[in-house]
Formats: structure tokens, sequence, C-alpha cells
């Protein structure tokens, strides 16, 4: 507790700090390859023949993913904090790999805690971890996926908490990260007013994002949730569907409770035993889900929605053919979503689908489910 | 006086010093559990910490985590739990604190919860995962009903927030001798003497350490420091050491009260050294 005071102060005081705002507007579009296009998908839009679908290009960042954003921010904290070490926990791996970067780009040493089954799903992204000179620690506890690498990451912050920081990849845990790594991740949802502003003369009706933890879609929703227009649809993972009990759907299918720090949705049995998360996607496999977005869920302002892994995989190969685009299994749940909703609406509406990641690192599980078809 | 309280003052009075045994109820199970509290109880443990299982026990190390899974998986649950201390306190006095993590009273309810406890014969609890500062909502209930909300210091808690959590802390005050999770690490004496000599001077309350004592040895170099120590993740090894033999109760009994004789010789070489002065 008294790390996560030291925390919130060095980050007020970084918030205020002009110096570190340039600083990390620098390494944003220096480094990361800021600002990301905001492209309009004429093939899929043509194809689904309703509303106009543009995609925020955060795959287009450096590192695979919108990741980075909130990755930069935080090292720059560590930085300034005198930390000589940061850790992360990693689902899928590209919060892991947008840590090491850092840590390399900053001379740092660098942990990253991932569940067994994860390191074997996203083997690419571990080889990328371990070349840029992170340790990856296997996590066997629980179902070795992510909630069990945030877990061991939060004992092993405890355990070595003066000289390390905690770098949560996700709008959960305790405060103030939710907060620090919506603002982190705001980068999407300004850019993305600013560009769509540009290319269309207003505002788009609908933005669309994924959500695990939630913190690509808490990135392009919050700059917009003072326009009262701009309708918010976060997409949770239905897994093999949500009534087989085989799923993330924190919001659509959890209930309030406490995990990680934060009082949330979350995926729990009757006696309050957190239960395990699935989905194809392991970005997407969290049980909670970001405090904001359970407030969001509560009071309206955004509505959450789900999409089983085999709508998804549909969304992945549809999006590769139609646009070149291929999207990490994360996105593609936006994605999929988007094609069910497009062809709903008018040719006059605007849809923006947050591309989070592109989808390399899932060319392996991808040929295997195109094998079984 | 609560029994916690209680049991300071007849320790005071001795010159002796609390052995506090922590256990996670159902590993194995929970008639086993409860067979062992009977006997430690009867070893001379002064205070018995039962932890509730949690499937994210993120501030336990790995003979607590897997306790707590064993438990979980043979059914163990915060009702039954309860169940169990009800039954213990039909046979004795001892005081009982329940440990654990947050979500599963949540979901039980705060006020159901503590009524429950009170009923039951609990006397304190220690939720890990709330800090003084999100207490508030559980402790409207537990403070009401007389449960005592036993606080966490740390060797990084700075001194101006010890004093905050000791002025509303109940019961006594657990000094975690380590920066880390449970059972993991040795402590330093000395930085255990450095710090307890602060928060003496902060708080009238009994101070106990815990985290990372696992040998009758240990005990007896922190005890004079402090007015107890906590023995945990030492004693759920050698239950799960021993579970499938006839005598683990009394191999758990035996170790136990070893740890509580180093306690009192101590006591006693201390109280000699205060007479020759």
């Amino acid at each position: 507790m008294p790390a996560l005071l030291e925390l919130e102060t060095a980050y007020r005081r970084a918030q205020k700090d002009k110096a570190f705002k340039r600083e990390l507007k620098d390494y944003l579009r220096l480094y990361a390859g800021r600002e990301t296009p905001l492209y309009y998908a004429a093939r899929l839009t043509e194809k689904l023949g309703g509303a106009r679908i543009y995609l925020k290009r955060e795959d287009l960042n450096h590192t695979g993913s919108h990741k980075i954003n909130n990755t930069l921010g935080q090292a720059m904290l560590a930085q300034r904090m005198g930390k000589k070490r940061v850790i992360a926990e990693t689902g899928a791996g590209q919060h892991g790999v947008a840590t090491a970067t850092v840590a390399a780009l900053f001379g740092m040493e660098c942990r990253i805690y991932m569940g067994e089954e994860d390191i074997r799903r996203q083997a690419p992204n571990v080889f990328r971890m371990k070349i840029l000179g992170a340790e990856v620690v296997p996590v066997s506890s629980g179902t070795a996926t992510l909630k069990d690498a945030m877990n061991e990451a939060m004992r092993q912050w405890v355990s070595q908490v003066r000289d390390t920081f905690y770098i949560i990849g996700t709008t959960a845990g305790p405060h103030p990260y939710p907060m620090m790594v919506r603002n982190f991740q705001s980068v999407i949802g300004a850019e993305a007013k600013r560009q769509i502003r540009k290319a269309a003369g207003r505002l788009p009706d609908l933005l669309i994002a994924c959500v695990g933890g939630g913190s690509n879609a808490m990135g392009l929703f919050y700059p917009f949730r003072g326009d009262p227009g701009v309708a918010m649809i976060g997409v949770e993972a239905a897994g093999k569907g949500i009534g087989t009990g085989l799923h993330s759907a924190s919001i659509s299918a959890g209930s309030v409770g406490v995990l990680h720090g934060n009082k949330t949705y979350l995926l729990q049995d009757a006696h309050g035993q957190v239960q395990d998360a699935y989905s194809i996607a392991a970005g997407l496999d969290y049980p909670g889900v970001g405090p904001e977005h359970s407030h969001f869920a509560k009071t309206g302002r955004a509505t959450y929605v789900n999409i089983r892994d085999d709508e998804a995989v549909e969304a992945f190969m549809t999006l590769s053919r139609l646009e070149g685009i291929i999207p990490a299994m994360e996105s593609a749940h936006a994605v999929a979503y988007a094609m069910q909703a497009a062809p709903r609406l008018d040719r006059d509406r605007i849809i923006i689908v947050n591309l989070s990641g592109r989808g390399d690192k899932d060319a392996e599980t991808i040929s295997k489910t195109m094998e079984g078809l | 006086m609560g029994r916690i309280e209680k049991k300071f003052h007849e320790l005071k009075q001795k010159n002796e010093k609390a052995l506090v045994v922590y256990l996670t109820a159902g590993d194995p199970d929970l008639p086993t559990t409860e067979a062992l509290i009977k006997a430690l109880a009867a070893a001379g443990v002064d205070i018995l910490e039962i932890g509730v299982p949690f499937s994210d026990p993120t501030a336990d190390g790995p003979i607590i985590q897997a306790a707590s899974r064993r438990a979980l998986q043979n059914g163990a649950t915060l009702a039954k739990i309860l169940d169990l201390v009800e039954s213990v306190r039909k046979a004795s006095e001892i005081p009982i604190v329940l440990f654990g993590y947050y979500n599963p009273v949540f979901i039980y309810g705060n006020e159901a919860f503590a009524r429950r406890a009170k009923a039951a014969g609990v006397d304190g609890i220690l939720v890990v995962d709330l800090p003084p500062e999100e207490a508030a909502e559980l402790r409207i209930y537990t403070d009401r009903a007389g449960i005592d909300f036993i606080s966490l210091l740390a060797p990084t808690t700075p001194d101006q927030r010890t004093r905050r959590i000791a002025e509303k802390a109940g019961g006594f005050l657990y000094y975690i001798s380590v920066t880390g999770v449970t059972g993991t690490a040795k402590p330093i004496v000395e930085n255990i003497r450095r710090d307890l000599t602060k928060i003496r001077k902060i708080s009238i309350l009994p101070v106990v350490v815990g985290f990372g004592i696992s040998t009758p040895a240990q005990a007896a170099e922190i005890a004079p420091h402090a007015d107890g120590v906590v023995v945990g993740s030492a004693v759920v090894s050698l239950i799960e050491e021993n579970t499938s033999r006839d005598d683990m109760i009394p191999r758990v009994t035996s170790f136990v009260g070893a740890v509580k004789s180093a306690l009192k010789k101590r006591s006693v070489f201390k109280r000699r050294a205060q007479t020759t002065k």
C-alpha cells in the first residue's frame, strides 16, 4: 500500500510536469510511431453494406499493439522514481513485449510473469521478450494464464518493492493503475476524435473495442465520454459460448466482487472464489474487467456485448482477405461485432473499430483452427 | 474485555509471549482442521489464526497457496468455516482470528458475515487485501459486532501511516517481518527490533510478528522484542507432509509445543535478567 501511495504521488507530479508530457509525446511520436492512422475500410464497408467502418490502426505501433502507449509512460515514471527493475504480467505477450521493449530502451532490468499455458500458445512473443533481454518467468499456479501471472507479479512486487516498478498492462489492479493506464491509453481516443473530424467532418456514431481488462477500449472511449451522440460498445469474449461456462465475459455474465485491489464485475462462484476465464484470445481471458468499464456498464454510458471464438476467427479471416490487415485475435472480437452491427445501420453512419493489435502472434492458433475446419 | 485482550492481559501477568498459530481451514479437510484446532489449543497455542482459503492468494507464498488450493478442492467455504468456529467454540475459549481475503466476505455479505461471525465466536478478522482506507464498508458491521479489526504493518509502512492505522486498529498489531509474501524469507532480528521500538512509541496495542518465522529458535530470538510471534507456513507444511500419517496431529502439536517452550524459556530468562538488575 505505501508503494501505491508513492506511485500515485509520483504520477500526479508527472501529470503536472510539462517536461514529462513533452518527453512522452516525443517517445510516442519518434519511437512508437504515433499518430496511428484512422483508416477507412472501404472493402469491408462495401461488403457489409451498411455503416462506414474506420479502423484505428493501433496494430501499426512499434511492438504491434496499443500496449506501448502505456509502457512508455510507466517506464518513464519508473525512471523518475529511481527504480532499477521493471516487472509485468502478460497474457498474449503483447504487454510483455511492450514492457521488455521499454526496459531495453531505458536500460532497466526486466522480468515478465507469464502463465505456462500462455507461454505455450504465444511462443513467438516469448522469443521476442527474450531477445529484448527480459527474463520470462513461467507461472504454473491456478490455470497458468493471465490472472495467475498477475497474482505472481504482485507477490514479487511486494517482495522487492523498494527497487522494482510494476508495470500493469491494463486498466485493472489497485488504484492508481486503472486511472493511470486509462490516461496513458487515452491518446488513442484523442487522436481518433481529431482524425474523424478531419476525415468525415463530424464525430462517429459508434465506437467498438474488445475488452479483456479493457485498456484499449478505455483508451478509445474515454475522450468521447462527454459526447452523448457517440455510442460505445465493449466486446467481451464469449469463448465457446456463454452457456458453456467457457468464456471471459465478466460484465455480460459475472457479478460484483473484489480482485487485485479493485471492485468490479468478476467471474466467480457463489462463495466468492474467482473462476477461470477462457478465450481463444490469450489477451482476453481475464476473469475481471477494469473497474471503469463496470462503471460505464452500470450507468449505461457504454454497452457490453460478447463474441464467440468462432465468430472472432471468421472476422480474423475476413479482415485479412478483404483489407490485407491481419488483426490480433483480441481485436478480431471487435471486428466481428462491427460486422454484425454495420449492416443494421444506415450508410451515412460512422463506426470506429479499435484495431488494438496485429495478428502475427496468432498465426499458429489460426492454422490449427483451419486444419480443424 | 474480549478474548484477545484478555489473553494478552493474562500473558503479560505471566510475563509470557503469545504464540499465534495459523492454519488453512479445510486443508486437508474441515473435520481434520477441527481436530487440529482442538489439539493446538490444548498444546498451548495462545491465539489461532484460521485461514479462509481464496482462489487468488496474492499475499501468500507457495506453501499457503497450495494449502488454499487443496482446501478449495475439498469444498471449504466461508460458511462452513464459520460453522467450524461455532463447533470449536463449544469446547474452547481460545481467541480466534479469521485470516483471509476480502472477496469471500464481500460475497457472503458484510452485515450477515459480522452477525454470523460474532455468533459463531470469532474474535478478530484480518483481511489482507483490504487496506484501512477501504475498510469502512466492512468495519461498520464488524466494529459494531465487537469483532477486532486486525491491521498489518510492514517494514515499508511510513511512521505517519503506522500512526493512522494504529489509531483505528483493534486486538493487536500484526507486524510483517519481511517485505514479501508468507513463508518465503528469513526475518532479520535487528530490523524487527528497530521497527518495533518505533511502533511501541506510537501504539499501546500488543504487537505480534509474523511472515517467515519457522523454527523455535527464530521464535525465541524475535519474542523479546514483541508481544507474540506468528507461525504459519511452517505449520501448514508440516500438516501437508504428514497428511496421510496417523500421527499427523501429534507431530504438529509437538512442533508447536517446542515453539511455545522456546518462547517460555526466553521469558523466564528475561525475568531472571530483570530481577538480577
